[in-house]
């Protein structure tokens, strides 16, 4: 049942995550972009990670795309459907061929051993997902999310200051 | 009842499809006689009949609008983005409605010896003799208000035409500033309940424990934030009819319209259920009365409210809205969590 789930949302995935990059027109490539980022959340799902899940949906596919869309909607881009980027598919292919690489060298390493960390299924469901993430993140992850906090502070900063144009 | 269907027993796929049905269907008539309930109260307050022509005091005009809706002529136009165009109602639609699934709307019930919360997207442990339900719910909810964004965005983009243009980018502005202090809002509720999870929210509020006596503030400023993130009066700036005829959905006709509309109505539903089960204690209420039927007349309450706001205010202007948003909603919620976070516990 699992099998036949995962095999399903896996090649929307993929399948959507091609149109991103072959769509001519920014709108579809973004509205397939939101279709990918809800695959992974479908995914997160049945990997006891709800929490994450959510959060998927609600930052990347309710505020980030929204963004997107929004300066695509802005700009008008639709006169410049048809243009090619030749430069862009070399550069593409060099990289998506270096991952492959990459993720080779990975699998057939034995870094991967198959044992099982602390975090199991059953410890998941036990505390709860949730309270995991917030306990983790609190206490061993503290300075660097505190340093997350700042970073985003000074952006905010610089993006007033550059925006404003008196202050 | 003995089969048995992926290690669970058949009545709970049964009790699944029933709540589901029970529920949709509820919601429908619901979203179809607040379209009327609008009409009449809001006539009644400004010294109106409302509608009093089909049926007894217009009973049956709700049913007369969709059939005329349903038989009006489909126009789309030529130089819209057909797909997109066709989509966006979708969109629109399709979270409104499906926010109910985490909502509890009444307490356990047991149907031939088996135990089933009323709750669509939850069901009834018996090893651990408590209700498991989707334990992020708020955040579901919260999820979905995010994507129904598209749903707008999407048609002002597609219809190709100033106006809806206009209208879907405000829209989008406003939904975006309000969700964060509708999202900032409850925060303080989870700080109470300790949990994201709906079943346990209302549970703690038991008794008359519910959080609108607790976090007062929040449940206005959550209230006011959701009112404005469906785009209702006293904030339905992207349909202003003064300067934008009416907004995102200009170009829209027939049943495509009608979808709008009812992803309109359905998200006012879905946002006073929401209210009900975060701040008025969910389905609790004096124990003569069964758990459903205080939910709905909580629910009820607060549609009335909603239409009463509208019946009572003027628009905001643009400027006016987004600086209510940001400069005083905001600050105002960040006070509210640090002053729950200093008194509470």
């Amino acid at each position: 049942m699992e099998t036949i789930f995962f095999t399903i949302v896996a090649a929307v995935t993929v399948l959507s995550g091609i149109m991103v990059v072959t769509c001519r027109n920014p709108i579809n490539s973004a509205l397939s972009l939101i279709l990918t980022f809800f695959c992974i959340a479908t995914l997160y799902v049945t990997l006891d990670a709800p929490f994450m899940a959510a959060v998927q949906v609600l930052v990347y596919a309710g505020a980030i795309m929204v963004l997107i869309v929004f300066v695509i909607m802005l700009l008008n881009i639709r006169s410049e459907v048809g243009r090619r980027y030749t430069h862009a598919g070399i550069i593409g292919t060099v990289v998506g061929f270096l991952m492959l690489v990459l993720t080779f060298n990975f699998l057939n390493n034995s870094s991967l051993t198959g044992a099982k960390g602390l975090i199991t299924t059953d410890v998941i469901n036990k505390i709860g997902h949730t309270e995991l993430i917030a306990r983790s993140m609190f206490t061993d992850f503290l300075l660097p999310f505190e340093i997350t906090s700042i970073l985003l502070l000074v952006a905010i900063i610089g993006a007033v200051i550059l925006s404003k144009k008196k202050i | 009842m003995g089969f048995e269907l992926f290690g669970l027993p058949m009545i709970y796929y049964i009790a699944m499809i029933v709540k589901v049905l029970v529920v949709f269907v509820f919601v429908l008539l619901t979203v179809a006689y607040a379209t009327y309930a609008e009409r009449k109260i809001i006539g009644h307050m400004q010294v109106r009949l409302g509608p009093m022509r089909t049926g007894w005091h217009g009973l049956l005009q709700p049913i007369a609008d969709g059939i005329k809706l349903f038989f009006k002529e489909e126009i789309v136009p030529s130089q819209s983005d057909k797909f997109a165009f066709l989509l966006a109602p979708i969109i629109a639609l399709i979270p409104a409605f499906i926010g109910f699934a985490v909502i509890p709307f009444g307490d356990t019930i047991e149907v031939m010896g088996y135990k089933i919360p009323l709750q669509i997207a939850a069901f009834y442990d018996t090893a651990a003799g408590k209700v498991v339900d989707l334990n992020v719910g708020v955040l579901y909810i919260l999820a979905l208000a995010s994507v129904g964004v598209y749903g707008i965005v999407l048609a002002g983009w597609a219809s190709n035409s100033k106006y809806s243009l206009l209208g879907g980018l405000r829209s989008s502005a406003q939904m975006i500033s309000y969700e964060l202090a509708a999202g900032l809002a409850i925060i303080s509720v989870f700080m109470m309940s300790e949990s994201l999870s709906l079943q346990k929210i209302v549970a703690d509020q038991a008794g008359f424990g519910w959080y609108a006596f607790k976090q007062p503030l929040a449940f206005i400023l959550f209230f006011i934030c959701s009112i404005a993130e469906i785009n209702r009066t006293p904030f339905d700036l992207p349909e202003a009819e003064t300067e934008l005829v009416s907004g995102f959905c200009t170009e829209y006709s027939s049943m495509k319209y009608a979808m709008f509309f009812m992803a309109e109505y359905a998200n006012m539903v879905t946002v006073c259920a929401v209210t009900t089960t975060l701040f008025l204690g969910g389905w609790h209420g004096p124990g003569f009365l069964p758990g459903w039927v205080w939910f709905i007349a909580k629910v009820y309450f607060l549609i009335f409210v909603c239409m009463w706001i509208r019946a009572t205010y003027p628009r905001y202007r643009y400027d006016q809205l987004m600086r209510l948003g940001w400069k005083v909603f905001l600050p105002l919620t960040l006070l509210n969590i640090v002053v729950t976070g200093l008194i509470a516990r």
